[in-house]
């Protein structure tokens, strides 16, 4: 698609860049906004879902004679009522088995039957008069284990791609995948110093306030409704209308409210349950979930396990850079280490670099997108390893980073050559910033990372509807998860050239228009942002053509300047400049209503760079890490509401801070989770942290015509390997495994005092 | 199980209700009174998005059953603004951007006002440990610390 490449340097821009409150802010802050658990219909039941206690286990049989027999139950469904319909679609097929178990329960907390009853307490006794008959089977839930030829096997069909020849015996290597250029053998033959080390992350989970809920209402013309939380309901629809063999015209999804999500609401899980206990019972059926089915059965991230070897020249200029990454994605295959692997060097101009993923099963949660999906974990390995390297040659690590920093014409290591980028902006600055040059006291130390992530584009369909009073409604199909109705109402005015007050942006539900993409990626500020601009743009050339009509010119004699037609030169007409609101005004009588549209699938994303700067103070009694400053400083391309692209700055440096210091799935010998809940998962709480500085920077994106990228997931790769940094600065110790809990660091400070002690 | 008929004032009004024994008193509000603003985030007192208050006392309404409410004062996010006008926490919270999905908001937005109502010139700290029982995931609480030491400034100015 054609775009002024030259026009976002140089726009003023009116409307965009200011900081208007929200279109939906006050449904917010009055308790009036309808989130997936706040609806209601007439006749509804309450659905409940049973779920394996065992990590890996056989179900012989299911008996839910007796619980179909209890007053209330109105319906029981289990795998009989998922017959495949996924027609050789092996990725759908996983979501069908996770949605509910078939011939084995793959996880504990894996779905093996549900009922829906006329109250939750009905449906919560019910749910016990069900017999599950389990085979138990020996289970696995670590990836390096997972690996290993003795490790008990999930899925007898997973022989690993990628490798040659390919394997006869199923194993749970999913996949290899390899990318890089250049040489690394002969790289590291050039290398005066090597660093080498390995490193693990634990899953964390995105830990969104609100859990998994959703209404349904099938009838028995298979026409349905289903109102739920979730990024996406297209996506909603169109999987539950695969799974469940429904025509998807017929099934009308509307988003709710989504209370959090960072993409662990781009996928589902109880939806087709509640589907098909509504179809079955012939009601509406609610589900929702517990704190603890969210953390059993919902997407964490993958725990990882990485190798990574970097060398350079004693002057510090990198010559070779070698990963290799190992995620368990859960009980499926799709672990994001492609995603680990392709970023993992990303931010470095590298004439050799390698990096091999592979995608390893084992029994937990099958993994959901969180926030920049693999990179985290891979940035912690190599920001780590960077650190370790500036050091050895005796350069300040930010210097040793600017001076192999990736820059517009570098071939990234995943195989693109960058456009304009502002990785070096986001480190000068914070060489320039105060929080650089700021004294430390006793165990305390700074650490800093560079971060990157591509962002997405993708599918959006936008319509904007023109009222006679010269308003207008924006209509959008991406749910709007931190605020992006009012960055679609910022772009919208300003391209109309009216007033942001004059615009409401609405989420639309799937029978209302086009197919829209998940809310993920980076995208719905960019890419649907980008079609309200473009839709507008439409909607102007309408508006054109009607004061063309009134006045009795060509329609090419009429051009559009901030909110007003006016003919395009003398010799068009002599006719005073019209508002919009005035040709809107008369739309019926020149020809009807004024719409704008448009629809496409959006190219140009721009990626995203980072540079996070973290000052820790650790407590060597204790073990325990306190943030003491933290500093966010990234490229936006153009901020088009400066407190949500802080708000996301923050957000993500904030939730990868929980992931370094204190988040983790703990495991039991039995495979099962021992910290199913909020008060041993424990995410950050306001008392934990300081305020969170940002600074935007804004290199525009020449894919966009005001020069947006998406800003949402940059945020949380660079925070791991940033704090990790600050510790080993504060107390001189290398932590290669997250999280940074107290007994790890306790533990790694008692081998530092051991060696020292050794050593003396 | 026998149900309980509970009498109760609710954001001022006399509300009689019937429930269960064990039903929560979130449970309650929000199936039995429409009162969905308390949300539920994790039923076990750990994320606040719940909060209440019981007698002008923060509560996670998640841990109190329906029936202990019997002659009791209970405060919900409902009934914050006063008719047309907005709590200025409200309006702070909108102005400071400190909320993205919002799901936590209500429950912030009661814990804040019951630190106000307590303490009218509270420090960050103050402010930090007093929100620590309220989980977001979304905004890393620097908006939300921001915009409650605004409002108690300006309300002191008042």
């Amino acid at each position: 698609m054609p775009l002024d490449n030259t026009e976002s340097q140089t726009r003023k821009f009116k409307v965009v860049g200011t900081r208007p409150i929200r279109p939906d802010g006050i449904d917010k802050v009055t308790g009036r906004a309808r989130f997936g658990a706040d609806a209601v219909a007439p006749g509804m039941l309450i659905g409940r879902i049973l779920r394996s206690p065992h990590a890996h286990a056989k179900i012989k049989s299911i008996d839910a004679s007796k619980a179909l027999k209890l007053e209330g139950v109105k319906a029981v469904v289990t795998r009989d009522d998922f017959p495949d319909k996924t027609d050789g679609d092996a990725a759908l097929y996983d979501v069908l088995y996770n949605v509910m178990a078939r011939e084995k329960a793959l996880y504990e907390g894996h779905a093996v039957a549900a009922v829906a009853a006329t109250s939750a307490s009905v449906a919560r006794q019910a749910l016990k008069l069900i017999k599950v008959d389990y085979e138990v089977l020996p289970h696995v839930t670590d990836v390096d284990e997972a690996m290993k030829p003795s490790a008990p096997v999930l899925h007898a069909k997973i022989f690993t791609d990628g490798v040659e020849p390919k394997p006869k015996k199923a194993s749970n290597v999913v996949r290899r995948y390899e990318f890089g250029h250049g040489d690394v053998d002969a790289g590291f033959k050039k290398a005066d110093v090597i660093v080498e080390q390995s490193f693990k992350t634990e899953a964390t989970h995105q830990g969104y306030i609100e859990p998994h809920a959703c209404l349904a209402n099938v009838g028995t013309d298979g026409q349905g409704e289903l109102w739920v939380c979730t990024q996406g309901h297209f996506m909603v629809r169109d999987t539950c209308a695969r799974l469940l063999g429904m025509d998807m015209s017929k099934l009308r999804v509307t988003a709710s409210e989504i209370g959090g999500g960072f993409g662990g609401k781009t996928t589902v899980f109880i939806e087709p349950v509640a589907l098909a206990l509504s179809r079955k019972a012939n009601r509406p059926v609610k589900v929702v979930m517990s704190r603890d089915e969210v953390f059993k059965a919902t997407g964490p991230t993958s725990s990882s396990s990485i190798d990574v070897k970097i060398g350079c020249t004693r002057d510090g200029r990198i010559v070779a850079g070698d990963a290799t990454l190992r995620y368990q994605g859960g009980a499926f295959a799709g672990s994001p280490v492609e995603f680990g692997a392709m970023t993992a060097f990303a931010q470095y101009d590298l004439d050799n670099v390698r990096a091999i993923g592979y995608d390893v099963v084992c029994n937990r949660p099958k993994q959901a997108a969180y926030r920049a999906p693999g990179a985290p974990m891979a940035n912690f390995a190599i920001e780590s390893v960077i650190e370790e390297l500036a050091h050895k040659v005796g350069m300040e690590p930010i210097d040793f980073r600017i001076k192999n920093a990736a820059r517009e014409g570098t071939k990234s290591s995943y195989g693109p050559v960058y456009g304009p980028i502002g990785l070096l902006a986001t480190l000068q600055k914070a060489r320039e910033h105060p929080h650089f040059r700021a004294p430390l006291g006793k165990n305390q130390g700074r650490g800093m990372a560079c971060g990157f992530w591509f962002n997405f584009g993708g599918q959006s369909c936008v319509t904007l509807n023109i009222g006679v009073d010269g308003t207008v409604g924006v209509v959008t199909g991406s749910p709007d998860i931190g605020g992006s109705r009012a960055s679609m109402c910022l772009m919208t005015a300003e391209e109309l050239g009216i007033p942001y007050e004059k615009v409401r942006s609405v989420v639309t539900d799937t029978g209302s228009l086009g197919y829209n993409d998940v809310t993920d990626g980076s995208r719905t500020t960019f890419a649907t942002g980008m079609a309200c601009i473009l839709a507008a743009r439409d909607a102007i050339k309408k508006l054109c053509a009607r004061a063309a009509q009134i006045w009795g010119i060509p329609e090419d004699a009429v051009t559009w300047d901030a909110g007003f037609a006016k003919p395009a030169g003398g010799n068009a007409g002599n006719f005073p400049p019209m508002s919009l609101k005035e040709i809107a005004a008369q739309a019926a009588s020149t020809g009807g209503p004024i719409a704008g549209h448009h629809e496409y699938s959006a190219d140009g994303a721009g990626v995203s760079f980072a540079t996070h700067i973290c000052d820790s103070e650790v407590d060597p009694e204790t073990g325990f890490t306190k943030i003491l400053r933290y500093t966010v400083l990234q490229d936006a391309g153009k901020a088009v509401h400066p407190s949500y692209v802080e708000g996301q700055f923050q957000g993500g440096a904030v939730q990868g801070i929980g992931w370094a210091l204190n988040e983790e799935y703990i495991y039991g010998k039995d495979g099962r989770l021992q910290n199913a809940g909020f008060l041993d998962y424990r995410i950050p709480v306001c008392s934990d942290l300081p305020m969170i500085d940002t600074v935007i920077l804004e290199i525009p994106n020449p894919g966009h015509p005001y020069g947006v990228r998406g800003v949402g997931e940059t945020s949380i790769v660079p925070p791991l390997a940033a704090v990790a940094n600050s510790v080993s600065a504060a107390v001189g110790v290398r932590m290669c495994e997250t999280p940074i809990s107290p007994p790890k660091l306790l533990a790694a400070l008692d081998r530092k005092s051991g060696m020292k002690k050794a050593a003396e | 199980m026998t149900a309980v008929k509970v009498s109760t004032k609710i954001n001022g009004d006399a509300v009689d209700f019937v429930c269960e024994p064990d039903e929560t008193l979130l449970d309650v509000l929000r199936n039995r009174l429409g009162l969905t603003g308390a949300k539920e985030g994790c039923s076990t007192g750990d994320c606040g998005a719940c909060s209440v208050t019981i007698d002008g006392r923060l509560t996670c309404s998640c841990l109190v059953l329906g029936a202990e409410a019997e002659g009791h004062d209970i405060g919900t996010i409902e009934g914050m603004a006063k008719g047309e006008k907005l709590h200025p926490l409200q309006k702070k919270f909108l102005e400071h951007a400190a909320l993205q999905c919002g799901i936590c908001t209500p429950g912030f937005l009661v814990a804040a006002k019951a630190l106000l109502d307590h303490n009218p010139r509270p420090t960050e700290t103050e402010v930090r440990f007093a929100l620590a029982g309220n989980l977001c995931r979304c905004t890393g609480y620097d908006k939300i610390v921001r915009a409650v030491m605004d409002t108690a400034a300006e309300m002191r100015r008042a």
